[in-house]
């Protein structure tokens, strides 16, 4: 496996298999309340700390609840989430950046200084800062998330725009009579998009870290609510007994982010896409 | 170049006036009211007269812009106000807590610097070779694993099975390793495969190629010539992961109990301690841009075309 990472890489089967991974991934999360064997949430502490069985195929934890059903469950919260910021951080950053690039002038000016004023914080930290003042939640996490980050899809998107403005097929339309409404929504969207997708399946192994390190410190999904980065938080207290009650979430979240991370970087060495590091 | 480099460190005024604007607006918008969660910080019941004695000592009877002022005004006096938990000024607590971060980031950059470069440069000179597949596997896991789970692995290894270091807390360099390790991993993986890459491009340049022609050996070329110039993007990489080191040591710090600066923001968030909140938060942003700054002058120092450039673009 380790003998052509470069190769296989670039490859349409790493592509594919990675989707097909997170599509797995996907359909768990959608129907992880109809495929999990036990409630995740239900405590029953005559079964505690019990090792794997034909009932619990991977054990229980220290209040007696299914683990295999808990990281079933668990898929949801993580990659609900960042699908949900992934959408609308885009959504936002379409808007601001298309708007920015195309109209140009004070607008623009406004918007890309806030941008900057953003990105002047360390992501992670604003997000903490913003969770801190309002309070810690799974509601102000995703919000948070949201406020920061569609800071970075609205500097690509205006820097892209900036430089198909110029391109003679947005001149034609302009000079025929489009309004620039149209033109935003016809024929620049369609050329920012793909890329600015990839980038997008880039990011989403960081918002998955991202989520699931809010909620190991304590500052999103809040107990019994089955998270990643909760159970992990929870099984530390075990580490010396029960060491796999922290290994299996960690392993999942390792699991999402490699093939989010290798499906984006296929995709931009396909589609040529250079990476933000 | 002096106006060049005069024009850079002006520019970070605005940036640090916007990022305490950034927190007084949230602080404000924010449906907690400061004199209630100071009470409750403090574990004084609240009474209409104290929140309005409160209220009246933070200031928030007078106009926002006033208030913005004096916050600014404030901050750079070093004055961040006095933490609503401890009653204790909010300075002398980070100056006690930030050496103890600054050791953990210093010792996991030199741990990096001294894995990184040697592994991307063997890389990319062995380029497909055993190295390099290893290098590579290795930046893989070190970009996608969590960081906190990564941590917690260490301890179950090394602490509870081999039992070679502490499990937490700070005094004895075997106490430094593991946080070190942890912290360190995701930066090797980025700088190794900057490095690799960036040796790879200068390999391609011409005068590569001149100095093969002239009969230089092979190994004279790339450590005289390819490293000088190839080292350059790994500096500009250590700027820009600033703020994942910066996020790095508040999870590590949690993770092994480590009493620094992070952890101290981790418990003011639970605290609701809004001044600490909004100092960790203004200082963040400070050290960031700061960072950057000088960052942009050494690369300015190794390559003095840059501040040609910075002039035709402004």
């Amino acid at each position: 496996m380790i003998a052509n990472i470069g190769t296989v890489l670039k490859s349409k089967k790493t592509i594919v298999v990675c989707s097909i991974l997170l599509l797995l991934f996907a359909v768990i999360a959608v129907f992880a309340p109809w495929i999990s064997p036990h409630d995740p949430v239900k405590v029953n502490l005559a079964l505690k700390l019990k090792p794997p069985s034909a009932e619990h195929l991977l054990g229980t934890d220290h209040l007696g609840r299914d683990n295999l059903s808990r990281l079933l469950h668990g898929s949801r919260i993580s990659l609900g989430v960042a699908f949900l910021i992934f959408v609308s951080a885009i959504g936002i950053g379409l808007l601001v950046g298309t708007i920015a690039g195309y109209l140009g002038g004070w607008v623009d000016a406004v918007l890309m200084r806030f941008c900057e004023g953003v990105m002047a914080f360390p992501s992670l930290v604003l997000v903490m800062g913003i969770v801190g003042i309002f309070g810690p939640g799974l509601m102000q996490v995703v919000l948070a998330l949201m406020m920061v980050h569609w800071v970075y899809y609205a500097r690509m998107i205006r820097t892209m725009v900036v430089s198909l403005k110029q391109r003679e097929f947005i001149t034609a339309a302009r000079i025929s009579g489009s309004s620039p409404w149209t033109i935003i929504r016809k024929h620049l969207i369609p050329n920012v998009l793909p890329p600015i997708l990839v980038m997008g399946t880039l990011e989403m192994g960081w918002a998955i870290m991202d989520i699931s390190a809010l909620s190991f410190l304590g500052l999103g999904v809040q107990p019994p609510t089955p998270e990643w980065g909760a159970m992990i938080h929870e099984g530390k207290n075990f580490i010396r007994s029960h060491p796999e009650l922290m290994i299996f979430p960690g392993l999942m979240i390792l699991l999402v982010v490699i093939a989010f991370n290798v499906l984006g970087e296929a995709l931009s060495e396909r589609y040529g896409v250079k990476r933000r590091y | 170049m002096i106006s060049y480099i005069g024009r850079r460190i002006l520019a970070v005024i605005p940036i640090v006036l916007f990022a305490i604007f950034i927190t007084f607006v949230l602080i404000r918008i924010s449906p907690v009211d400061p004199a209630e969660a100071y009470l409750t910080a403090a574990h004084i019941q609240p009474t209409e007269e104290i929140l309005a004695e409160k209220r009246k000592e933070f200031g928030l009877d007078q106009p926002l812009h006033i208030q913005y002022v004096q916050t600014v005004m404030k901050i750079c006096r070093l004055d961040f106000g006095k933490s609503y938990l401890t009653n204790e000024p909010i300075i002398e607590e980070m100056t006690e807590r930030i050496p103890a971060t600054m050791q953990l980031a210093v010792s996991s950059i030199v741990l990096a610097i001294v894995i990184s470069i040697p592994l991307g440069f063997l890389s990319a000179i062995y380029k497909n070779s055993l190295i390099d597949k290893c290098s590579r596997l290795l930046s893989f896991f070190g970009a996608s694993i969590p960081q906190f789970w990564l941590g917690y692995l260490l301890i179950f290894f090394f602490s509870v099975k081999l039992d070679l270091f502490p499990v937490e807390g700070r005094g004895s360099w075997q106490h430094l390793v593991l946080p070190a390790v942890t912290l360190s991993l995701a930066l090797i993986a980025i700088y190794t495969r900057l490095l690799r890459s960036s040796v790879l491009e200068q390999l391609q340049e011409s005068y590569v190629l001149y100095a093969r022609t002239r009969g230089l050996r092979e190994r004279t070329i790339v450590a005289k010539h390819v490293l000088k110039i190839a080292i350059t993007p790994v500096i500009t990489g250590l700027g820009m992961n600033m703020g994942k080191l910066m996020t790095g040591t508040i999870i590590v710090e949690q993770v092994f109990s480590w009493p620094g600066f992070g952890r101290y923001f981790v418990e003011a968030i639970f605290n609701r301690d809004l001044p600490v909140i909004q100092s960790y938060v203004i200082f963040a942003a400070c050290l960031f841009v700061v960072c950057n700054l000088i960052v942009d002058l050494v690369q300015l120092y190794m390559d003095p075309r840059i501040s040609l450039k910075g002039r035709k673009d402004s």
